[in-house]
């Protein structure tokens, strides 16, 4: 019975060990769950989370939002492409802003005051939250900036785009939700 | 009175040094820049070279500036970027998995060694001290061969 003990135990730590490796693996490995969906022409649920609002106080979530179409946007003040998708965005939040929907900026990996003087160089209307930590980035498989998602009425995503967006990806996109 | 006076005199004097010793010492960028990551980049800050941990450097700098202490600005790095900004993992949730498992490793060897050593010096194995390893015999030489290796082993000696 003593005798079985050691190997047992060398057995468990190792597998313990083993588990342990393959979560740390798979926690970091890149996240392609919607635009697998999308892809396929599926409306995943879009994830959602409470986040700060940049510059003022009190937070907002997507769910917040739900019954409204709103074009995700993740976005930092260091990230050149964000600069030439800005005014892209600022146009598509009048659009969106007659029928009932909202863009929604989300920084990533920047400090507040350099967004709020993004938000002020580029005049932008929409409000925007910030995700500290990157918890919703790391949910939507955000590994590099910008990053745009549609979401429809009922919090689905309906298209996406993995790098900065143009007036066409706007204009197809929003009439999949009807605005 | 004049006595009064003197110990108050003395009293400061000793106190002093210790409120002295009390104030943090002022934060520095290559002290922080050695635990925190450039949070964009993925690297820690005093390796990172890109527009993104200079300007992390640069608010940093401005923290100092405003007279911060360490603890302080890091706290303010944590506000802005999140946990992510931090170099050492925290001690908390699975982050407490990167100072656990070392210990858990090193206490399984040391229990495995505890067990195995004792079993090892009862079997005369590995560990038997005095012990002289046992002389590989090669086959034996015929009288020929033996003749012949004792004239030439005669020359060298020569």
């Amino acid at each position: 019975m003593r005798r079985s003990a050691v190997p047992l135990a060398a057995i468990v730590v190792a597998a313990a060990l083993l588990g342990l490796l393959v979560y740390g693996l798979v926690s970091r490995s890149d996240n392609h769950t919607l635009d697998t969906a999308v892809a396929k022409g599926e409306r995943p649920v879009a994830p959602s989370r409470n986040l700060p609002n940049l510059g003022r106080s009190g937070d907002r979530s997507l769910a917040d939002l739900r019954g409204h179409p709103v074009l995700l946007n993740f976005w930092a003040s260091w990230c050149d492409p964000c600069r030439l998708e800005a005014p892209i965005l600022e146009r598509a939040q009048r659009e969106l802003q007659r029928k009932g929907g909202t863009v929604l900026g989300v920084t990533y990996n920047d400090v507040s005051s350099d967004s709020l003087k993004f938000v002020r160089h580029y005049g932008l209307t929409y409000p925007n939250v910030r995700d500290v930590g990157g918890k919703l980035a790391q949910a939507y498989g955000t590994r590099a900036l910008p990053e745009t998602f549609l979401i429809d009425r009922q919090g689905r995503v309906v298209a996406l785009s993995r790098g900065a967006i143009d007036q066409r990806f706007v204009h197809e996109a929003l009439a999949k939700v009807g605005a | 009175m004049r006595r009064a006076v003197l110990v108050a005199v003395l009293a400061l004097a000793l106190l002093a040094p210790a409120g002295a010793f009390a104030v943090q010492p002022r934060a520095s960028l290559v002290d922080l820049e050695n635990e925190v990551m450039c949070v964009a980049c993925g690297v820690p800050l005093n390796i990172a070279e890109s527009p993104q941990a200079d300007r992390e450097r640069d608010y940093i700098r401005g923290l100092i500036a405003r007279g911060e202490t360490k603890a302080q600005i890091k706290r303010d790095l944590v506000a802005q970027y999140g946990d992510n900004v931090l170099a050492l993992p925290q001690d908390k949730g699975f982050s407490i998995a990167a100072y656990a498992v070392p210990i858990v490793v090193v206490a399984a060897l040391i229990a495995l060694l505890a067990v195995l050593v004792p079993r090892w010096r009862r079997r005369g194995g590995p560990l038997r001290t005095g012990a002289t390893p046992p002389v590989v015999a090669g086959p034996p030489l015929d009288a020929a061969d033996a003749r012949r290796l004792d004239e030439d082993l005669a020359r060298y000696e020569s």
